[in-house]
């Protein structure tokens, strides 16, 4: 019985390879581009519009995990609502904008999904055990990235630094000339620092040392 | 009986509709002092800022300074301290803030420790920012720059 149904089975295999394999005679080579063209923009369009929908507040709130921790730290941080009224959502920060590190970070996002379904950090006492490791992960991310999300929106070179308070305009102007980058500095903006975070910010920094001079 | 405590519920009811009545007109004619009517909610408050990159001067020789920057911006919990970011030894340096006094080490016995005490841990009972307001009442306080040594 079985082997009938393989050896059926592999018949039609066979078939359907050799239909796929064989030039047509029916269809012309323009009508089979057009339906080939339309067939990759439908799946293109698809396979972003996806993409873009996982990229949303919206979608990273869903998870019951970020938005009972992460998302109610951030509420009213400068971030979330300013005078200009501008945002920077979770997306902005956490997934890169060039296609390619946008689609490294999507496949990486799939372990978090397995997490997820683990439960790691469904409770705020798991999350905060959890929470030193995975501010270390963002910290070194943005350090070898030279901090590129934050720069997608600031730029080092058009810091007006005469309208920033003196404190930032001293630190600023060395930091340019030392090649440090958002990071090293400005840990802990959009959510709160995890214990310990300070030795664990020392040890980065000597495990990397700082980024070249430009 | 019926009669009477019907008699009473009414000349209760119409005392009540008095009262109300008469304190109704009453309310209208109240002179509130402040700028909105009595029977109106408040106005909101002026918003005010933390005055950044002022030096203040200190009003008394025992005062903890008062903070030339924003403070609510930085955690200050059991995790983390982020005001010791900048003004604890070694970051001090880097940061070019005021390092914190040896007297944030001390504990109750007087005893040096090494990291900053629990009863200086909470930065913002003791130092705080100045907005610029004006004070609503006259503050008739006086600086106690009078008791010096050198007389
Ligand atoms: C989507 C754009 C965007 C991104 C991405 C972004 N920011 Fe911002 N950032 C803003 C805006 C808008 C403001 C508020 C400007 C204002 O109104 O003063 C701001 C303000 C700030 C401030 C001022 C804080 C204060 O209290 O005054 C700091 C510091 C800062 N950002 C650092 C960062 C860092 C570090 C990153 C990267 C992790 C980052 N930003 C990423 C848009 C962004
Ligand atoms: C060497 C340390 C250092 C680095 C590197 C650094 N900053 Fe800052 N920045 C500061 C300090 C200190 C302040 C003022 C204190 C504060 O806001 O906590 C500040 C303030 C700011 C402010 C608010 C300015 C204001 O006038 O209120 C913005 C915006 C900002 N930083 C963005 C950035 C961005 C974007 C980068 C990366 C391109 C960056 N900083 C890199 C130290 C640094
Ligand atoms: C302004 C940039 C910025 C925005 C906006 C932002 N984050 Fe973060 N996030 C960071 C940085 C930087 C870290 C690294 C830890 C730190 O410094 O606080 C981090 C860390 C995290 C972590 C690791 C745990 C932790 O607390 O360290 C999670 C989870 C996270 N973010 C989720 C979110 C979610 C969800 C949102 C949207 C509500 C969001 N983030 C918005 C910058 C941002
Ligand atoms: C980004 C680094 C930074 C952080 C974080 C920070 N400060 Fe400061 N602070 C400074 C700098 C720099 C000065 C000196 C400013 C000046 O001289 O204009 C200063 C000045 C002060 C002074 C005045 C000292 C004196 O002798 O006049 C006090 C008090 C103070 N800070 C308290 C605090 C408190 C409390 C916190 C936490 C809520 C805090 N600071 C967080 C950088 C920081
Ligand atoms: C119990 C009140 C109290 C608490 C809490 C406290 N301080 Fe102070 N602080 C003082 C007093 C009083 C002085 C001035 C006398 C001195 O130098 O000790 C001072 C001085 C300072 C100075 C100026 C030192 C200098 O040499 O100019 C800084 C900076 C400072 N404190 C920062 C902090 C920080 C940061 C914290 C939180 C970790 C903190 N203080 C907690 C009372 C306090």
């Amino acid at each position: 019985m079985s082997n009938d149904n393989s050896a059926e089975g592999k018949g039609l295999l066979r078939g359907l390879w050799a239909t796929l394999s064989k030039p047509t005679s029916k269809w012309s080579l323009g009508a089979l581009l057009v339906v080939g063209f339309v067939g990759g923009v439908v799946f293109w369009g698809g396979f972003n519009t996806v993409l873009e929908l996982t990229n949303t507040e919206t979608f990273c709130l869903s998870c019951h995990e970020m938005e009972q921790n992460v998302y109610r730290e951030y509420r009213g941080t400068i971030h979330d609502s300013n005078r200009s009224g501008v945002r920077a959502t979770c997306p902005d920060c956490h997934v890169p904008r060039p296609w390619i590190y946008k689609i490294q970070r999507k496949i990486q996002a799939s372990n978090e999904v397995w997490h997820k379904l683990l439960g790691t950090i469904d409770t705020r006492e798991k999350f905060e055990a959890k929470r030193l490791e995975l501010a270390k992960h963002e910290w070194a991310r943005m350090k070898e990235t030279d901090s590129r999300e934050c720069r997608n929106c600031h730029n080092f070179s058009a810091f007006d630094l005469t309208r920033q308070q003196a404190r930032a305009r001293n630190r600023h102007a060395e930091a340019e000339q030392q090649g440090k980058t958002c990071i090293d500095c400005h840990k802990g903006i959009a959510h709160q620092l995890p214990a310990g975070a300070f030795k664990a910010e020392r040890e980065l920094n000597e495990s990397l040392g700082s980024p070249p001079k430009p | 009986m019926k009669t009477k405590i019907k008699a009473i519920a009414l000349a209760l009811a119409l005392a009540l509709g008095f009262g109300v009545l008469g304190s109704a007109v009453v309310a209208s004619e109240v002179k509130s002092l402040r700028p909105t009517e009595a029977s109106q909610p408040d106005a909101p408050p002026a918003i005010y800022k933390v005055m950044e990159g002022t030096k203040h001067d200190r009003a008394y020789r025992q005062q903890p300074p008062l903070v030339p920057h924003q403070t609510d911006k930085y955690e200050i919990d059991l995790k983390v301290n982020q005001c010791l970011r900048c003004h604890e030894w070694p970051y001090s340096d880097q940061e070019k803030a005021p390092k914190i006094s040896d007297l944030h080490y001390l504990d109750r016995n007087g005893v040096r420790q090494d990291t900053v005490n629990g009863n200086r841990y909470f930065c913002k009972q003791c130092h705080v920012p100045q907005a610029e307001a004006k004070p609503l009442v006259e503050n008739k306080f006086q600086p106690a720059t009078l008791n010096t040594n050198l007389r």
